[in-house]
């Protein structure tokens, strides 16, 4: 064993300047930052005295598309909001647009979907890991991450032909049954993805250079949290155990059996614990799913023109990858919907980042951004 | 079908009791007949059978709005329910305290959501929509209050932090001017940009990229012009020079 470097841990003496606070533009066109986030910053030295961020880079006014289109149309736009988690945002709106219309789902339909939205969220938390994890510093965890996305993507290329833009729901149901030998792949990838976990948990749960940039590094206590409207891995990991797959179950999820990974302490390195299980987690659904498929129909009986009830409103959120993503949809009678407003995760979860980085060195800023696990398609829509 | 169809030309009465004979067995017929179907399909399952509308409830009785109606006397108006979803409408003056006894009170900790909604038909036309949740069993209420432009609603960053981006965004995309908010400035659209995307008098297709969003570049009704040939837009024509 090499002894603890000899390093002062005064970082107040390390890091400050007695000089004045200086202003310091962090983004849009920044590599850590995931996407056109900008931070307006008031540093100290290195360290955060002030955080503001500066969303919008990516608004493309999505909300205002979805009035224009008729309810079957719109499943596209949501792949655009979480790119990376499209399955998951297919389903929160087809299932908005189920409970406002009143359809209901043949349960082969639903098995399928919650594959695809398990799969999803795998695919999302790697690709999550693998940036934050290069963010702090750590190369190797990038190759390995996108290893067995890629695995993930030939799944989905193999259900909907689509690798990331998936458009692989509709209300009512699914689009096409699984293609033959789909379950056979899926399955060999359940039974190696576990083993994979542990070799990205011995590269870093137990690394001294990870523990140091991660351990204790923005603390979110529960109520703050809350407060903020914090939801998804972040809310769990401060200890809150809120999951909408227990407490609200949607499609099969009240028929599998599986743990919400819940957390105490609520910095970064418990926020990387929790995803991590979360990952183990939903193999083990995709892996009960797989066997209990049932057959039968995959769409329900719907109109060829799906027109919402006049004057109807209904709010259906999933737990997704991120958080609670929910679909507020107003419909007027009209095969449009009059309003369609998205409940977007990362918006909330980016939310509290000011509070979480307030205090904190700039390094560390960018490892905050990471472990909020933003999307900033979904933030700006 | 109940009514005799009543024709200029009155029929013999022997005739007409006879014609009421033959309608009354062919209204059997057809109940019987709309009998079956529903039992076939009722022994259908849920997802081949037509679509279940759902339709609105009164839900003053939940013991909710109960407990609500009681603390807030005048800031209930009313409450419903649609597809499970309880809806609470709210008067502008006893929003917060609601929100606040929600929070406090009945475990409502989680801010959902805040949206907005344009009825321009209706006065006043905007919608200020809440969406809350209590932790324990993911219970989901949602509020409703009427306001218009130049009606402000008081801002719920007092009660919940969280509300600041939100309210910012219902101001950005309706117009929708919030009391007590530590910062009402745009959040997705930028500063200076002129109008308010979602309102329903927004042209989906954008305004132009002239004065509308840019008023200190350009005047009133201008905007940038294309270069010849070039299909570019710049401020001015400029000369082949």
């Amino acid at each position: 064993m090499i002894d603890e470097p000899k390093i002062t841990t005064e970082p107040d003496r390390l890091f400050s300047s007695e000089e004045e606070e200086m202003e310091l533009n962090f983004g849009p066109q920044h590599p850590s930052t995931h996407g056109v986030l900008r931070l307006k910053l008031r540093v100290d030295g290195e360290r955060v005295v002030e955080c503001y961020p500066i969303i919008g880079y990516l608004h493309r006014g999505t909300e205002k598309l979805f009035e224009l289109h008729p309810f079957f149309q719109n499943v596209p736009h949501t792949d655009r909001m979480d790119y990376v988690a499209a399955a998951t945002n297919n389903l929160a709106y087809v299932g908005a647009v189920e409970k406002l219309v009143g359809l209901t789902v043949p349960p082969r339909a639903r098995y399928i979907r919650t594959i695809l939205s398990e799969l999803q969220r795998i695919s999302s938390h790697l690709v999550w890991l693998a940036t934050h994890a290069i963010d702090i510093g750590a190369m190797t965890p990038f190759f390995y991450c996108f290893r067995e996305r890629e695995m993930i993507l030939d799944l989905f290329e193999q259900y909907c032909g689509a690798r990331l833009t998936l458009n692989c729901m509709r209300p009512g149901g699914q689009p096409y049954d699984l293609p033959v030998g789909w379950v056979d792949r899926c399955r060999e990838f359940v039974a190696l993805f576990p083993g994979r976990v542990d070799e990205y948990e011995e590269l870093l749960t137990e690394n001294r250079i990870w523990k140091r940039r991660t351990v204790g590094v923005g603390v979110l206590p529960p109520e703050v949290a809350l407060d903020y409207g914090v939801t998804g891995p972040m809310l769990r990991a401060s200890g809150v155990a809120m999951d909408l797959r227990k407490d609200a179950p949607y499609e099969a999820y009240d028929e599998v059996d599986f743990e919400i990974a819940v957390r105490e302490n609520g910095d970064t390195y418990d926020r990387y614990l929790v995803r991590v299980e979360e990952m183990r987690q939903a193999n083990r659904i995709v892996a009960q799913c797989l066997d209990r498929l049932p057959e039968g129909p995959i769409m329900a009986k719907r109109p060829r023109v799906l027109k919402a009830p006049q004057n109807s409103e209904a709010y259906f959120a999933i737990e997704g990858p991120k958080g609670e993503l929910g679909f507020y949809l107003v419909g007027d009678g009209t095969p449009q919907p009059w309003r369609c407003h998205v409940r977007p995760p990362s918006f909330m979860n980016l939310q509290s980042l000011p509070e979480l980085a307030e205090g904190h060195l700039i390094a560390d800023l960018v490892a905050l951004i990471g472990t909020t696990d933003i999307v900033l398609g979904e933030v700006d829509r | 079908m109940t009514d005799e169809p009543k024709g200029p030309s009155t029929a013999p009465e022997g005739a007409g009791a006879e014609e009421d004979e033959a309608a009354r067995a062919r209204r059997e017929a057809l109940e019987k007949a709309q009998a079956a179907k529903a039992a076939a399909e009722a022994a259908k399952p849920p997802w081949e059978r037509d679509a279940a509308t759902p339709e609105w409830s009164d839900a003053a009785g939940d013991p909710l709005v109960a407990a609500l109606a009681e603390e807030h006397p005048g800031a209930l108006e009313q409450a419903r329910r649609f597809a499970g979803d309880l809806v609470l409408d709210l008067s502008l003056d006893g929003l917060r305290a609601v929100v606040t006894s929600l929070k406090e009170h009945h475990d409502y900790t989680l801010l959902v959501d805040i949206c907005g909604a344009d009825y321009p038909e209706r006065e006043p036309r905007f919608d200020v929509v809440y969406h809350l949740r209590r932790v324990a069993d993911a219970a989901v209420v949602r509020l409703h209050v009427k306001t218009d432009e130049a009606t402000e609603v008081p801002s719920l960053t007092p009660v919940f932090r969280g509300a600041n981006w939100p309210e910012r965004e219902v101001y950005d995309m309706f117009g929708v001017h919030f009391a007590d908010h530590p910062d009402m400035t745009r959040i997705l659209m930028w500063e200076g940009f002129n109008g308010h995307p979602l309102r329903k008098d927004f042209p989906v297709e954008g305004v132009d990229t002239g004065s509308a969003i840019y008023p200190e570049f350009y005047e009133k009704g201008e905007g940038p012009v294309e270069k010849a040939g070039t299909g570019w837009l710049v401020k001015e024509e400029e000369g082949d020079g």
